[in-house]
């Protein structure tokens, strides 16, 4: 596991599969919430805003913010409300670089 | 298309009990949850986590457990993970499962969305490592991951609550730094007669601070100025308190001011709202069974003003009884009878609430924020934004979209409405009642084109029955 994660375990419940996001390896719990797993992993940033580009990472957990935004197999999801499967294919949903914003 | 007496929306407190107690009495129930495992955010995940986490969590936790077991009745159909985002003519609710929409008609309708956080915008609030105060608690209680070199901000007994569960978890916070006054406290003094009735609610509040203080946390009183600052993630967060500046490094600062009711689905179906003073929010328009302006749907929980998850069950209940009455389920002294014991409890569950209101109000410095300061998060629309906005003639929240598209984002206002709502107000010398809230508008969330199309597909083939 990355030692630069901000976040602990204090129990280890389910056996571990493998995802990727933007391209890298993670072993993540299976079944467990996505977002919760990637901030585990040290994920940082999940996206960035469509705006100014700035960095977001999950906020509420609860489904409402939807700053941990993610791409799942093209998809784009709130990872929060996403449980872990195995060789999900995760990128930060792309921004559209002519935004009229 | 799923048929029921009774559809409810949420299966927290509030839905769980209303879906026991309906069921009960021989109705046939629809629960609709976004989660794939029943609770709420303040039971999230109870069936799985009670074991393993129980005794961290504490035994107000572990309580959520009889809830979650009561929804197995053959008279209740619980739909795991179904987003509800639209409503028509309060019976007709169209949902998604696993990518696909579906619909159900019922006879009464309850929606039970519970609370959400009190947006509290501060400088810097839109980093990575800043979180609500519950976003950490739900890590806590479904992933069993803590935040390290975490740092609660804010103000109300959620705070000691976490806090000291992330003592129990081996990982205590840095500090607390707590805006609440002496002043507060003084104040809210006047009502401690009043809620002695919830006496168990102040000896768990002690019993936390001893916690807390053991620990040897330091706490911060009386703090504002708050602002955090870091490249790319969040490094330090910066405050007064009682005259001296302070600055501490953390790797999560974690918010928290209290809890607004989630009103996404009653706004969008035209429930009438009030403008509650003291808890600084909007609240649905509801009778004493939980009934609104419109006849077949109720309100019950935290989404019909905040009370916590013993009252929401108690609201629950009594929202179910009124409910089978109508339906003539049961007669009304039955439906009587039943409820005497359920508002004899719900008053004593409520009379701690003015005290706890006055005592951690809402920090001013977010209900109102500086110039600078991003109060709608998708957007990136600051607190000067909208008041130029007001300047330029924008009387309500619905025009500043046109300005600026705050609250025009995926999250639809869900964390930046009550800010505009004051912000206008105060520009505009107004009341925030007058001034009112967004326009919510389905779909509730947002919905693929592959959604609405598996949609057609089901309406087709019941069509060709």
């Amino acid at each position: 596991m990355k030692t630069d994660s901000e976040f602990c375990l204090i129990d280890e419940t389910s056996h571990r599969v493998t995802v990727r996001f933007e391209g890298q390896e993670l072993n993540l719990r299976e079944g467990e919430n996505l977002a919760a797993e990637l901030l585990a992993m040290g994920v940082a940033p999940f996206r960035r805003t469509p705006v100014s580009g700035a960095p977001r990472n999950p906020f509420c957990m609860m489904g409402a913010c939807f700053d941990c935004l993610v791409e799942i197999d093209g998809a784009t999801r709130q990872a929060c409300m996403v449980e872990v499967t195995e060789n999900m294919e995760i990128t930060m949903p792309s921004v559209n670089e002519n935004s009229d914003a | 298309m799923h048929e029921a007496d009774l559809i409810i929306i949420g299966a927290g407190p509030a839905g769980m009990a209303a879906a026991h107690t309906a069921a009960g009495t021989g109705l046939s129930v629809l629960l609709l949850d976004e989660q794939q495992r029943a609770g709420g955010q303040i039971y999230r995940d109870i069936e799985r986590s009670s074991k393993t986490r129980g005794e961290l969590l504490g035994k107000d936790y572990i309580a959520g457990l009889d809830l979650a077991n009561g929804l197995n009745h053959k008279l209740i159909s619980h739909i795991r993970g179904a987003t509800v985002w639209q409503i028509e003519d309060a019976r007709l609710v169209t949902f998604t499962v696993n990518g696909k929409a579906t619909q159900a008609t019922g006879k009464r309708l309850l929606i039970a969305t519970g609370a959400l956080e009190r947006p509290m915008p501060v400088p810097g609030w839109t980093l990575p490592g800043v979180m609500t105060a519950g976003a950490a608690q739900i890590l806590l209680k479904q992933s069993g991951i803590v935040c390290q070199r975490a740092v609660l901000v804010g103000t109300g007994p959620l705070l000691y609550l976490i806090a000291a569960q992330m003592v129990r978890a081996g990982s205590p916070p840095l500090a607390l730094v707590e805006t609440q006054t002496y002043n507060n406290r003084a104040f809210a003094m006047r009502h401690v007669i009043g809620a002695l009735r919830g006496l168990r609610y102040f000896v768990k509040g002690l019993g936390l601070l001893a916690e807390i203080r053991r620990a040897g946390i330091k706490r911060y009183t009386g703090a504002a100025d708050i602002c955090i600052e870091g490249h790319n993630r969040a490094e330090t967060v910066h405050f007064t308190s009682r005259g001296r500046e302070h600055r501490i490094e953390a790797a999560n600062i974690l918010l928290h001011h209290g809890v607004v009711p989630n009103t996404q689905v009653t706004h969008s179906i035209g429930v009438i709202h009030y403008w509650n003073e003291q808890q600084r929010c909007f609240i649905p328009r509801r009778d004493d069974w939980g009934r609104t302006n419109l006849h077949d749907v109720f309100v019950a929980g935290d989404g019909s003003g905040i009370g916590g998850a013993k009252s929401a069950e108690l609201s629950g209940r009594l929202a179910a009884l009124e409910i089978a009455c109508d339906l003539d389920a049961i007669g009304n002294g039955d439906r009587d009878l039943q409820a005497t014991p359920l508002r004899t409890a719900l008053s004593g569950e409520m009379a701690v609430r003015p005290f706890i209101d006055r005592a951690y109000p809402p920090f001013e410095g977010s209900l109102l924020p500086a110039d600078s300061t991003i109060i709608c998060r998708c957007e990136e629309v600051t607190a000067g934004d909208i008041r130029r906005h007001a300047k330029l003639g924008c009387l309500g929240p619905n025009q500043t979209k046109a300005f600026s598209r705050s609250g025009m984002g995926p999250c639809q206002g869900r964390f930046c409405g009550l800010t505009v709502t004051e912000l206008l107000a105060q520009a505009n010398h107004s009341t925030q009642e007058e001034t009112g809230y967004y326009r919510i508008r389905p779909p509730l969330k947002p919905v693929s084109l592959g959604e609405l199309a598996t949609l057609a597909d089901t309406e087709t083939k019941e069509a060709a029955k």
